[in-house]
This record gives structure tokens, C-alpha cells and sequence, in this order.
């Protein structure tokens, strides 16, 4: 199937999970990113439920934050 | 080195000081070309944690803050964020999570709020380093 990472169209195995792309565009600090799907967005304990399906767009957005800590 | 325009400058300052006594945040579009970037765009995005001391940004701004880029040719520098009561500089916690070591953290001081103090920062894991801005 065709989905399209980052504005990228890439090919990748039917039954893909969002926790195996991640695994597979090597994606830094997994532990701090959100992930969307065709504009849904999904924390990273949710990954492993999400099964990609052919056209999908996915964005993976780090965390970005700080703090006086 | 990284160049402002003198319009995102003061767009930055107006966003800190409407957003006090809460930290402001964004993040910062532009071109680079080797130790150059330009900023063309700036974004602020809403702070989640709506705090003084904080500041976590709205994925969902961000998402459409990239997907925006991305579609004006540009790409993401960085990010902006205030501090409000502090000095320009990044905190313990700033730097733990600043996750790549070439993107510009830029840090806008509200401490004497008649003269704010704008820097940007390379953070590399503990150690961070003042980057140059050149105004445009």
C-alpha cells in the first residue's frame, strides 16, 4: 500500500501499525511524539492499535515544550 | 546564524506581552542553506499548560503550523517560546527536552518588560550555545 509520511509518498506492507512506521522511519524520542492520521491526531500508547490502510497520510509531531523546572 | 525579519521580532514581543503573565509559544518557518537560516514565517500556537512557568504546544496548531510550511516551500527552524518573570536562557527543562540539536530555540525575555531580550540557542543534550541573530 501507498501512504504518504511527512508529505512523502512511501510504500509499505498492508496491516501496518502506526508503532511499526514509527519503528521503520526510525522516528527519534518515539516516547514524545504524536502521531496523525488523516488529521486524527494519537498519543503514542495508542500506536499499536492503529492499522494504516492505503492512501493514509501521516504526520509525526515531536513534543515541544519546556519549562522553569 | 539566523536572520529576522524586524516584523517577526516585534510580532513576537506583541504575542509575550498579550500572552503575560502566561509563557507564549510558536514555532518558526523559513529556508537554509548550510550555516544560514531565514525566517519567512512564524506561527504562535496556543500553550496547553496556559501556564507562567511553562509551556506545551497544541499538537494540533502544530500539525497545521507543518502541513502550512510544507505547502510554502518552507521548512521548521525552530521554535519560540516566553519567559515571562526569567532571563533568555534556556531552563534545566527547556534543554531536556529539546529534541534536535539543529533546530533554534529561540527564548524571548519579558523579565523588564519595557525592554524584552530576544535570543536564540543551539541545544545539544546539557550544553547550550547562543546563535547569533541577525535582524533584516
Amino acid at each position: 500500500m501507498k501512504i504518504t509520511v511527512s508529505g512523502k509518498i512511501k510504500e509499505y506492507k498492508d496491516g501496518l501499525t502506526l508503532k511499526e512506521l514509527v519503528e521503520a522511519e526510525k522516528v527519534e524520542t518515539p516516547e514524545y511524539v504524536t502521531g496523525s492520521v488523516n488529521d486524527e491526531l494519537y498519543s503514542a500508547k495508542d500506536f499499536e492499535g492503529i492499522v494504516l490502510k492505503d492512501g493514509d497520510a501521516v504526520e509525526f509531531l515531536y513534543f515541544m515544550g519546556g519549562g522553569l523546572c | 546564524m539566523i536572520k529576522l525579519p524586524r516584523k517577526f521580532y516585534d510580532e513576537i514581543i506583541a504575542a509575550g506581552r498579550k500572552g503575560r503573565p502566561e509563557e507564549i509559544c510558536g514555532l518558526i518557518g523559513g529556508t537554509q542553506t548550510e550555516e544560514i537560516k531565514i525566517v519567512r514565517e512564524i506561527y504562535v500556537l496556543e500553550n496547553i499548560d496556559h501556564s507562567r512557568e511553562h509551556f506545551s504546544m497544541n499538537p494540533k496548531d502544530q500539525l497545521e503550523a507543518v502541513k502550512y510550511m510544507r505547502k510554502k516551500g518552507l521548512v521548521p527552524l525552530g521554535t519560540f517560546h516566553s519567559h515571562p518573570e526569567s532571563p533568555s536562557r534556556p531552563s534545566d527543562e527547556d534543554k531536556r527536552l529539546a529534541y534536535d540539536k539543529n533546530a533554534s530555540y529561540m527564548i524571548l525575555s519579558l523579565q523588564d518588560e519595557k525592554n524584552p531580550v530576544l535570543k536564540s540557542f543551539r541545544i545539544n543534550g546539557n550544553i547550550s550555545e547562543e546563535e547569533p541573530i541577525e535582524y533584516i
